[in-house]
């Protein structure tokens, strides 16, 4: 069936199975691939991208959830990479193998719509979700605060 | 099938613009699997160039290319590389360019794995860069009939002091062409270095923060085919019959092929299954589970951890086959003190499971793409497995999603080329994360016997260490039933322990899984048992555990263990250029402990840990504070590493390799564990193989380079061995429980 929605901001149309997750539909059917799996079963956030605003792990959510809706992944944040929490990520040298931090970037940019300047335990509550095997956590917290102190 | 509107790749780029901010970076990867990328290499902007080496290319519009042949998997080598080479060659950093190489034995070893990247090719790729300098101060001198030695390179141009003239790099592209490739060079003081030692940004930054970083499972052919492959549980299996039927009828879902059976030993090869291959990811996923197949498990079908630990703490604590004597270990003491130490079976878990893509051509050649740390083998592997010259294998190389050794072992890569071929159109074989935890190639599960002997005064008079686990030779070789000296070389060998009679034994143990590397090897559970057995004496002795530690390491001095006549591989260096240097274990002790603040007032319930071991040529030391409340909820406050690898190039990737150990190693000390039943391998996911999340992370970890200037060590591994026992020896100062086993989440504790 073809799946209507907003991707990035440009209209799409995707023809597959209503079942198939989102992951699969912006992965293999649009040929995004800035979105990444990572367990298929919404445990790491590897995934994460915003649907209609809110940060959801693609790999468990139905490609039929977007119909209608606005879908951001990690291309669509910006045109040039400059969004504050991206910024901070490269100020930071966040990154070490990368693979993971399109879903880290994402569940970020959330959590700092939510809350603008949110305190650790805010951090932890939401970024739990996303885990980085090369261990950059202490960098995305600092990371964090750092972009919410340039967004405010 | 499909359609997107407006949104093709190129309209995507053309609107984000290029990299910009610098160097250009990881999109050169596309230029085959995706034409409508960036156009790169010499052709794009520049009308000639000259190439001093396999490493560098001198581009007449100025830029220098300069070939990474390393692996990025997250340790910067990206970044680092090119900042030798660049340094050498006195290039500006903002006219180069980093191309990833593929693999070809024209770069030399491009095995990313040890730690090696820079203490192995420190000098070549120095030696890269000034030779290509010189090469560059000959076409000036040339140019400008002048001697060379009265020309200076300097800032991406050569100058001639006495004339005034300059010339820039690009310039000199027309004259340097056909010049003899100078061979060697002299190397620039360590007080000129521009690069090499500064903290530079990594190059692949925009890529990682706005998706377009490309690994391995990004690659895109058109025509492509994303196969799913169903293993045998249990290694070495092979299928008994199967039926498709159900897995044809998926929608989408274009073939269905019976894998070559395993080999055994098993190698790097194929350990057969059954391939769904569709037109998506999902429908690949989803014909596979539609699979009905019966397996006959084989030899190792029967393999139980739980049954598996007791043999080996048996075999640990029954005497093997020596290893290092040293006197006489089992001198009568005024007392004695013993202990066993278990750790369990790991995998390695990369964010991106393994993934590669291929396509076999008309011609019969093959080309690939994957995320493979060792591009070479990997290449020998496609192959073999095809039956055809390596000449005929284009290897890729992408970003890795991390490897941790796992992407060491390019079987996800035959797989992709075997199925090429069977196809006739290209595909990507992604392993799924139950994929990769059930069918990986494990780090050995492992048992240590120890036991010491004291004077009445609490001096260590003697040292017994017992280690039993199941070979990684056995992976490649029949008849394996134990440790070999090149594993009992890391992290046992070279016990720095000032000990007058020492005895290392290596024990039985047979491998009944794919058995490989994981980061920092075996070194992980010898520091473990070593670093926390060490910290019991302080213990039973009644002194200061930092103190203590101390003690044991002794005076400063180079150990030698052959002349206890232990085979002691010393990471493939020779101990006159990196000795097991106790002086230098001690000094980063002593600054771990001061940056902790040891001996402090600690709050109610906490307690520190320390830990210290030489791995890859470094030496790491690290503090944990823990507390742990009624609950048993055991919290990790802070980490404090300090590491010597001597030389550094990019300190800013060293301190974050040190911070991603401590992560790796609370991960492995807190939850991480394998268990098998019936041959197969229980866990699957991060749920039941549980990584260190945010949450859990300690508020900081803090970490620190002792400024060297001795040949470079390695940094990825280093950090990873203290971390575990640190923890463990925090939590007895904190709770004044002695725990022995690894994951802590047995011993009750969240």
């Amino acid at each position: 069936m073809a799946i209507e929605f907003e991707l990035n901001g440009e209209s799409v149309s995707l023809d597959v199975d209503a079942a198939m997750p989102l992951l699969w539909a912006i992965r293999d059917v649009a040929g995004l691939t800035g979105t990444k799996y990572g367990c298929g079963k919404a445990l790491c956030g590897s995934c994460t991208v915003h649907v209609d605003g809110q940060p959801m792990r693609s790999c468990v959510v139905p490609a039929s959830v977007a119909e209608g809706a606005k879908v951001t992944t990690i291309e669509g944040l910006t045109e040039d990479g400059d969004h504050p929490v991206q910024v901070a990520w490269r100020e930071l040298n966040v990154a070490q193998c990368g693979y993971c931090q399109s879903g880290q970037i994402m569940s970020a940019v959330a959590l700092l719509e939510r809350i603008p300047n949110p305190s650790d335990a805010d951090i932890d509550e939401a970024m739990s979700g996303n885990i980085c095997r090369c261990g950059t956590y202490t960098r995305i917290r600092k990371a964090i605060h750092r972009a919410a102190g340039e967004k405010s | 099938m499909s359609e997107l509107r407006k949104i093709s790749r190129r309209e995507f780029m053309k609107r984000t613009g290029k990299a910009g901010g610098g160097l250009v970076f990881a999109l050169t990867f596309a230029t085959a699997c995706q034409p409508d990328e960036l156009t790169v290499g010499p052709a794009a902007k520049a009308s000639s160039s000259v190439a001093p080496n396999v490493y560098v290319n001198i581009r007449n519009d100025g830029i220098v290319e300069i070939y990474c042949h390393r692996s990025e998997m997250g340790q910067g080598i990206r970044t680092s590389l090119p900042q030798v080479i660049a340094d050498e060659l006195e290039a500006d950093w903002d006219k180069v360019e980093v191309i990833q190489a593929i693999g070809h034995e024209k770069y030399g070893d491009q095995n990313t794995d040890g730690s090696t990247s820079i203490r192995n090719h420190f000098d070549l790729l120095r030696n890269a860069g000034a030779t290509a300098r010189d090469m560059m101060i000959a076409a000036a001198a040339t140019m400008w009939a002048v001697p060379a030695d009265e020309c200076v390179a300097r800032e991406h141009a050569v100058h001639h002091e006495g004339s005034g003239k300059s010339a820039g790099y690009g310039e000199l592209v027309e004259t340097a062409d056909g010049m003899p490739q100078p061979e060697s060079a002299t190397f620039k003081a360590r007080e000129d270095y521009r690069y090499i030692g500064k903290p530079m940004d990594t190059i692949d930054g925009l890529a990682f923060t706005t998706g377009r970083a490309m690994y391995g499972t990004d690659t895109v052919l058109p025509n492509m085919l994303y196969a799913s492959i169903e293993r045998c549980p249990a290694v070495g299996g092979t299928v008994t019959s199967f039926d498709d039927a159900a897995a044809r009828a998926v929608a989408g879902v274009v073939d269905v092929i019976r894998m070559p059976e395993p080999t055994s030993p098993p190698v790097f090869n194929i350990q057969g299954g059954i391939a769904v291959l569709a037109s998506n990811s999902w429908s690949a996923t989803e014909g596979r589970k539609a699979l009905r197949i019966e397996w006959d498990r084989g030899v190792n079908g029967e393999h139980e951890s739980v049954a598996y630990k007791e043999a080996l703490i048996a075999s640990a604590s029954a005497p093997g086959t020596t290893a290092l004597a040293r006197g006489d270990a089992d001198i009568d003491t005024h007392s004695q003190h013993e202990a066993v130490y278990y750790t369990p079976y790991l995998a390695q878990a990369p964010m991106e499971p393994p993934a590669a893509t291929a396509i076999v051509n008309d011609d019969g050649s093959c080309e690939v793409w994957a995320s493979t740390q060792d591009p070479q083998t990997a290449r020998n592997t496609v192959a073999a497995t095809l039956g055809i010259e390596k000449e005929l294998v284009t290897m890729n190389v992408t970003l890795l999603g991390g490897g941790f050794g796992r992407k060491s072992k390019p079987d996800f890569i035959a797989e992709a080329a075997w199925l090429a071929r069977e196809t006739g159109r290209p595909v990507m074989v992604a392993w799924s994360r139950e994929d990769d935890i059930r069918h990986g190639y494990f780090h050995s599960v492992a048992a240590q016997y120890f036991r010491a002997g004291m004077d009445a005064d609490g001096t260590t008079q003697s040292w017994l260490q017992r280690s039993s686990f199941p070979s990684i030779s056995s992976t490649f070789a029949p008849g394996v039933t134990g440790p070999s000296d090149n594993e009992l070389s890391l992290g046992a060998l070279d016990a720095p322990w000032n000990v007058p009679n020492m005895r290392i034994e290596a024990c039985d143990a047979k491998a009944h899984l794919r058995i490989g590397w994981l980061r920092s090897v075996c070194n992980v559970f010898h520091a473990f048992g070593a670093c926390s057995f060490v910290d019991e004496l302080a213990h039973v002795k009644g002194v200061d555990p930092k103190q203590h530690l101390l003690e044991m390491i002794g005076p400063a001095r180079k150990i030698d263990p052959a002349d206890d006549d232990a085979k002691f591989a010393n990471y493939g260096h020779d101990l006159a250029k990196h000795p097991v240097d106790t002086g230098r274990l001690s000094g980063v002790t002593e600054k771990v402990a001061d940056m902790a603040g040891w001996g402090r007032e600690l709050a109610e319930g906490h307690g520190l840990g320390i830990a210290v071991h030489r791995s890859f040529l470094s030496y790491v030391a690290a503090v944990a504070e823990v507390s742990v409340d009624e609950g048993g909820k055991l919290v990790v406050h802070e980490l404090w590493l300090a590491i010597d690898a001597g030389t550094v190039v990019n300190p800013d990737r060293v301190h974050s390799q040190l911070e991603g150990a401590g992560i790796f190693g609370m991960s492995l000390a807190m939850h991480g564990e394998l268990t098998t039943k019936n041959g197969a391998v229980v866990e699957g996911n991060f749920d039941s193989y549980p990584m260190i999340r945010m949450n859990e992370s300690p508020a900081e970890i803090h970490t620190h380079i002792m400024e060297s200037d001795a040949p470079p060590g390695g940094v990825g591994e280093p950090g990873v061995p203290p971390v575990a026992p640190a923890i463990v020896n925090a939590y007895f100062a904190a709770a004044g429980k002695r725990l022995r086993e690894l994951p802590l989440r047995n011993a009750g504790l969240t």
